[in-house]
């Protein structure tokens, strides 16, 4: 639906080279990145308020580059809200429709459709220095949603919020891309990126350096950039269980019904499990330790890293262990000997979808 | 939170001022106050009520008075419809020799207001550029309230342009960007979001302007000395009769600028405080 050819922009300090990707219809693209890449430019040309220096952008086969801006229905939500600090909120949510120039009446009852749509109704007299962080973002969500974008694009929309709110705002993006809203969103956030995904490009220098699923890129990252941004290597899309009767450790069911303990607070449901390659121990014995997560399996790989070696096993799926180098001679691991892997419950992180 | 930081250093001591410093400093001010405010009460108290009923009543006072007034407001308002879409762009875009366009703006202030008055009057004289095109239609500019306005707006016009770009360039350009990715035209942006996110520093180039014009004396003298302006006035009764006769003008002038000045001070800060 959206195809991004080629798209550079010299910024002094930094620069956009050659930027390609497509985001199709009713997907959740998001574009990670370090801090200062550019994103926000990025998304700037795509809504047309910034010219490119050279490439395409392409909407629905149509070529934005001759369609003026305020045709394209690219919708833009920035991290701060950008909203009018001197109309209410019921005005901020109407300017776009103002501009289309439809009836009083129809206006008012669209601000209360939109404003319903991301539970802002209560909002609409307020002034916009009264709102929340999270109370802002809903309303800039549902001033954008006012042009009934083709795209949405969204500039770290959660980073600038307190907990809660993320937690808000997420679910709210969620449900707007489920009713078939197709989004781009930019953050430098890799658990932002892992909940809301259904693909992930990675920027770097300037560049994409890799695109595909959030498992693609997790499991596999194909350039250390891309290690170190996303950081962790064990990631498994899979379901959360209710916890059972004595707290919060709950049972997550990951691919090949491989079953791992988790604490956590998060809802039951679908989702991804994170843990980092650091928290997990590797022994020849089955261990004896409060971790509620032990396994048997078979080492697959032994490759030394920027810190310590890392050690991949396969219990069913494969588990990186990163351990240090008097590790792996005093243990004696070697491809293909089969050993014990242990992480503890609280090392265990989930994100729910 | 904002507010409460604010109030929170308002009452705390300037850090690095001791306070003996901080009293002298406090003093200069006050003398400048002093000097300020002391030469125009003693306008006042050295006026008699009856001296000043008397002018109250003469009708020419009332009329240059007047004429004064809206005069120096016609010519605000008429130049603001150019000043403030140029402030805009001065606050907005780069282009080359921009240092040298904002100097051309401030010239005026430092241009003596005599020098100003010639060369306006070069302008619209009958053998000037403007007053050659006037005349050709019939219409005087010299002599006429069209003279006064000119002479009041070259020497005022720099404060609207230089409060209003302050203004333009104080609102965030990514306000701007919102309302042109939400559909809005260039035209409805500006008229939408940029002047009403100015508007208090537009207000306050509005009244300075205003007030400025309306104070001018040497650069209307030169193009129009008739029909008479209360500062040509006031100068023409000192000249013919003394400080006792026209004292009683400049109160009553002086009196109209003070009432006009602070209702719209007032209606600014109403303003600021409905925003706020």
């Amino acid at each position: 639906m959206l195809t991004i050819r080629n798209l550079s922009k010299s910024l002094g300090a930094f620069s956009l080279r050659g930027v390609s990707f497509d985001v199709n219809e009713g997907e959740y693209f998001v574009l990670l990145g370090a801090s200062g890449v550019g994103k926000t430019v990025l998304l700037e040309m795509i809504a047309g308020l910034t010219r490119p220096d050279s490439g395409q952008i392409i909407l629905d086969g149509k070529d934005l580059a001759k369609e003026s801006m305020q045709k394209r229905r690219i919708g833009l939500v920035y991290q701060d809200q950008s909203l009018f600090p001197h109309l209410s909120v019921r005005e901020n949510i109407a300017y776009g429709l103002r501009c289309q120039r439809l009836g009083r009446l129809q206006i008012r009852s669209k601000v209360n459709e939109l404003a319903e749509s991301v539970g802002a109704q209560e909002l609409l007299d307020r002034n916009i220095e009264a709102l929340s962080g999270g109370e802002a973002q809903r309303v800039a969500l549902a001033r954008t949603l006012a042009i009934e974008p083709r795209c949405l694009l969204l500039d770290e929309p959660i980073a600038s919020l307190d907990a809660q709110s993320r937690g808000e705002v997420r679910t709210l993006l969620r449900n707007l891309n489920r009713h078939g809203q197709t989004m781009l969103h930019v953050t430098h956030d890799y658990e932002e990126a892992i909940s809301l995904a259904t693909r992930i490009a990675i920027m770097e220098n300037g560049t994409i350096a890799q695109t595909g699923t959030p498992e693609s890129i997790f499991q596999g990252p194909k350039s250390e950039f891309v290690a170190s941004l996303v950081g962790i290597k064990n990631f498994f899309k899979g379901t959360l269980r209710p916890p059972c009767q004595n707290g919060q450790l709950s049972e997550f069911i990951g691919p090949r019904g491989v079953r791992f303990q988790v604490l956590t607070q998060e809802m039951p449901g679908p989702g991804c499990l994170i843990f980092r390659s650091e928290d997990v121990a590797i022994s020849n014995e089955c261990p004896r330790t409060s971790a509620r997560n032990v396994f048997q399996g078979k080492i697959l790989d032994i490759v030394p890293a920027k810190l310590g070696v890392e050690v991949s096993v396969q219990i069913g799926v494969k588990v990186s262990a990163l351990v240090t180098q008097s590790s792996i001679r005093s243990l004696e691991l070697e491809i293909g000997k089969v050993v014990w892997v242990n992480f503890k419950a609280s090392a265990g992180r989930f994100l729910s979808e | 939170m904002r507010s409460s930081a604010v109030s929170g250093t308002r009452h705390a001591r300037p850090r690095g001022l001791p306070s003996g410093l901080h009293l002298a400093f406090t003093a200069l001010g006050g003398l400048v106050l002093l000097f300020i405010v002391a030469p125009l009460l003693g306008i006042y108290l050295k006026s008699t009520f009856g001296e000043v009923a008397d002018a109250a009543q003469e009708s020419e006072v009332w009329e240059s008075i007047w004429l004064t007034v809206w005069v120096s407001m016609a010519a605000t308002l008429a130049f603001a419809v150019a000043c403030i879409p140029f402030a805009y762009i001065l606050a907005r875009k780069s282009f080359p020799f921009k240092g040298v366009v904002t100097g051309i703006i401030d010239l005026p202030i430092i241009v003596p207001h005599s020098v100003a008055g010639i060369a306006i009057l070069g302008v619209l004289a009958r053998d000037g550029f403007l007053g050659g095109a006037a005349e050709s239609v019939g219409v005087e500019l010299i002599g006429t309230p069209f003279g006064i306005a000119a002479a009041m707006a070259f020497v005022s016009v720099p404060f609207l342009i230089n409060a209003a770009r302050e203004g333009f360039a104080a609102v965030p350009e990514r306000l701007e960007k919102v309302a042109l990715a939400l559909g809005a035209s260039p035209l409805r942006v500006f008229f939408t979001v940029s002047v009403p996110l100015a508007w208090r520093a537009i207000v306050s180039g509005l009244i300075l302007m205003w007030g400025r014009g309306m104070s001018e004396f040497g650069a209307v003298m030169i193009v129009a000395y008739h029909p008479m302006i209360t500062p040509i006035l006031i100068y023409e009764r000192f000249g013919a009769f003394g400080l006792k006769y026209s004292r009683p003008v400049c109160v009553l002038f002086l009196s109209v600028c003070l009432v006009v000045f602070i209702i719209l001070r007032v209606l600014a800060w109403k303003r600021k405080n409905a925003d706020n």
